[in-house]
């Protein structure tokens, strides 16, 4: 019962994660390109300088989260998916420096420089995340021991790369909505117009994602809950970013990326469910919540916790976007 | 080296290194707080100011921090799988506590601060560093409740084939926890105050912005001098909790390889030879080592050879002899570093009380240099804590090589290490490159907002 809890707490991480970073990863890769003007970059920095920090603890809390009520999932998943792993944390590393380091020098040399590993620290991580989204779908191999046994190069298939790059394009559409939402002038038109260009590609990946999925998972067999009507109405919001866009309801364009992104999320891990990491090699050594999940007691002291400190992160989290929620313009004082 | 050695080397530089920054961010915080508080109680614009340029210095070692730490947290499911099995049910809980309460608490409340100069009322946005200094603090709480399960488990039982959580309460009222905490906090607080007061004292020294680096020097002073103090007294209870729950650990960085008689000598040097269990010479004070044991000049402290045949009756064949040099030496490099702290912070607060301060150029000079002392002091506490309790992970119930990740080879290790070690690396040089170069230009001159850089209307 709660290790189901957990499952779900965790699902609900990772939509926080996907939704929140999503956005700001979108932002950061159009970093280089909308920005013609130092200005220009650090009011679209600016449009996240707040909060993309508490955006990634999702992940940080996500990671723990599964530590904490899965351990066997988290020593499984790390240990096996370890190169991936690596590159991801290098990205988010060099991200994470590169906004605190680029404006300390005048020097365009330098700005340019941490910019561009800003815009790398963007597209790599939703690109991992999609291929490591997709083998979790497919399964792997993992051996009657827990531990994955194969290489890296298993991982990389075409429809692992599609589901990464689909994920890329999503939140890049995301982050340009939310970067149209937060900017005045040109920056704003143009992000909408990047908004609709890349909505339409957004679509078409999604849906070669889909059709890969029959023929690569069970997600269509039944194994875990069926999701029903969810992935239909993920789809259904993805098609009507296009609507929103047209008719420039921005407001709307981006809390239907926002819903694609939560019900993909759920789809992803009601597919799974009751598994957390599927075995490529005899179904009997699935990792499952049964099996690979903490004692009882720790998994009540976790939900206590989890509980009660929840509502006060969103509080104080929306808080922040409150706070924050004037367009920025380049005629503004602007934080360095 | 195999996959068990490069898996040790980069846990050792991945801590190693996050823990260079970690004390800074909290010792930092909690001086920033107490500035700016000065500024919004009596509205004097210099303590705004000092706020503001100190800030700015946190903010470049907060980052590092941060990404740092990701890393801290994930190498346990990357490099130490089997450990993360066994234990996971109870050590991953405080990782998963600490992510929820104080790292959404710090950075959503750091993002404040930044940006919340202009458009928070006075009042909320100082709450916001104080909320940040605490959250910095609740963390050192869970993480070292963490490492001191690994030094004195306790709340648990072995079922299932693992460790399982069976008060979460007594994992919170661990000794070893009550020790270490206060001992890391005030260590982290020593850190903060010592960095400030060199980087004032190279100002001063150029008799530059003096209306800011002199308060600022005082501050960092007095704070230190009561930090450092708090540290050896934590440490000596942290000692004395060390002869009852990992004796080994004492009489490894004794090097007391026979048990002492009934008054045991503390070494200040010794010529180790590990191979033959005997040291080629020591230079002791008397009396001593039973003094820091059991607070009285009597009382045999057992060696190692004792305690390795204890520990072979007790946890079956093997070596139990942590790596004696190492433990020997971190520990007195560690207690010199607060020594010398304690005596600097000590005639700093002394030249204040008898109105010299600005006739102390010699002792400015040194005071420089001596922002090394707080990371030399922890760094080698941290490798005296950890080597001194090999060959155990957790103490008593997993050994260091049945933790590691049985799956993943010595050249995925390898390419991992090396690559985060390169990263590291630069990121260290970039950090110091900025920080001198933030540090020579110094606070700003009453430009409006504390920019740092005025942006440039340039094509990109």
């Amino acid at each position: 019962m709660l290790a189901t809890v957990w499952f779900v707490l965790i699902t609900v991480l990772f939509i926080g994660f996907f939704f929140l970073e999503g956005f700001d990863f979108g932002v950061g890769m159009l970093l280089p390109f909308l920005g013609k003007s130092d200005v220009d970059r650090r009011v679209i920095i600016n449009t996240i300088g707040p909060v993309w920090d508490g955006n990634e603890v999702w992940f940080i809390t996500a990671g723990g989260a599964m530590f904490a009520a899965f351990p066997n999932w988290y020593a499984t998943l790390f240990s096996g998916f370890y190169m991936a792993l690596f590159l991801l944390l290098i990205a988010l590393i060099g991200r994470g420096v590169a906004f605190e380091f680029r404006s300390k020098l005048p020097s365009k040399a330098w700005r340019s420089t941490w910019d561009w590993i800003i815009f790398f620290g963007s597209v790599l991580p939703p690109l991992l995340w999609g291929i490591a989204l997709a083998n979790l779908m497919r399964g792997v191999p993992i051996d009657a021991s827990m531990n994955f046994v194969g290489s890296f190069w298993d991982l990389i298939s075409l429809y692992s790369v599609t589901a990464g790059v689909s994920m890329v394009l999503l939140f890049l559409l995301h982050g340009s909505l939310y970067l149209s939402l937060k900017t005045v002038g040109t920056i704003r038109e143009q992000s909408g117009k990047v908004a609709l260009g890349v909505g339409a590609w957004t679509t078409v990946l999604m849906v070669l994602f889909i059709v890969l999925s029959y023929f690569e998972t069970d997600m269509f067999t039944r194994h875990g809950v069926d999701p029903g009507t969810v992935p239909i109405l993920a789809g259904l919001s993805l098609f009507s970013v296009w609507y929103f866009i047209r008719s420039h309801y921005m407001g709307w364009a981006f809390a239907m990326t926002g819903v694609t992104i939560v019900l993909s999320t759920i789809t992803v891990f009601m597919s799974l469910f009751p598994r957390v990491m599927i075995s490529s090699i005899d179904p009997a050594f699935d990792l499952t919540i049964y099996n690979a999940s903490s004692s009882p007691y720790t998994l009540k002291v976790m939900t206590i916790v989890a509980v009660t400190t929840i509502p006060f992160v969103l509080a104080y989290q929306i808080w922040t976007y409150w706070v924050f929620r004037k367009r920025i313009s380049p005629t503004d004082h602007l934080e360095y | 080296m195999n996959n068990l050695d490069l898996a040790r080397w980069q846990f050792a530089v991945t801590t190693i290194y996050h823990f260079l920054f970690v004390p800074l961010t909290i010792g930092l915080s909690y001086l920033i707080a107490f500035m700016q508080s000065v500024y919004v109680i009596k509205k004097n614009e210099i303590y705004k100011k000092m706020a503001i340029f100190w800030g700015k210095l946190f903010l470049l070692n907060f980052a590092v921090g941060v990404v740092t730490g990701i890393m801290q947290e994930f190498q346990f499911g990357m490099n130490w799988s089997n450990y993360s099995r066994y234990v996971g049910d109870v050590f991953g809980g405080p990782l998963a506590v600490e992510a929820l309460i104080a790292f959404f608490l710090e950075s959503t409340f750091l993002g404040l601060w930044i940006f919340g100069w202009e458009r928070l009322p006075k009042k909320i946005h100082l709450a916001c560093i104080w909320l940040v200094a605490i959250g910095t603090t609740i963390s050192a709480f869970w993480i070292l409740l963490a490492n001191s399960f690994m030094q004195e488990p306790v709340g648990l039982a072995i079922r299932n084939g693992r460790a399982e959580m069976t008060s979460i309460w007594a994992l919170m009222i661990n000794k070893q926890l009550w020790v270490e905490f206060p001992h890391v906090v005030f260590g982290a607080l020593a850190t903060g105050s010592m960095f400030v007061a060199g980087i004032s004292a190279f100002k001063l020294l150029r008799k530059q912005q003096t209306a800011v680096f002199r308060p600022s020097f005082i501050i960092a002073v007095v704070v230190s001098l009561a930090a450092n103090l708090s540290v050896s007294v934590t440490g000596h209870d942290q000692a004395q909790h060390l002869m009852k729950t990992q004796p080994m650990k004492m009489a490894a960085s004794e090097a007391l390889w026979e048990t002492s008689g009934d008054s045991a000598a503390w070494n200040i040097v010794a010529g180790i030879d590990t191979k033959n269990h005997e040291n080629t010479f020591e230079i002791a004070v008397p009396g001593l080592l039973s003094l820091l044991a059991y607070n009285k000049f009597e009382g045999s402290v057992p060696g190692i050879h004792q305690l390795q045949d204890e520990y072979t009756a007790k946890y079956g064949e093997g070596n139990y002899i942590p790596p004696v040099k190492t433990t020997f030496w971190s520990f007195r490099i560690m207690v010199l570093a607060g020594t010398l702290m304690i005596l600097l912070s000590l005639y700093g607060v002394l030249t204040i009380m008898r109105r010299t301060l600005d006739k102390q150029r010699f002792y400015f000079r040194l005071m420089v240099p001596a922002i090394a002392l707080p990371f030399i002091g922890h760094t080698f506490g941290w490798i005296m804590t950890e080597v001194g309790r090999q060959p155990w992970v957790v103490f008593g119930l997993q050994k260091t090589p049945q933790g590691v990740s049985p799956t993943v080879t010595a050249g995925m290790v390898w390419t991992s290490f090396l690559g985060f070690t390169v990263v590291y690396a630069i990121l260290a040089a970039v950090l110091v490159f900025l920080f001198v170069r933030y540090v020579k230009k110094g606070p700003e001159e009453e430009k409006p907002h504390g920019h740092d850089e005025s942006p440039e209307l340039v094509p990109v």
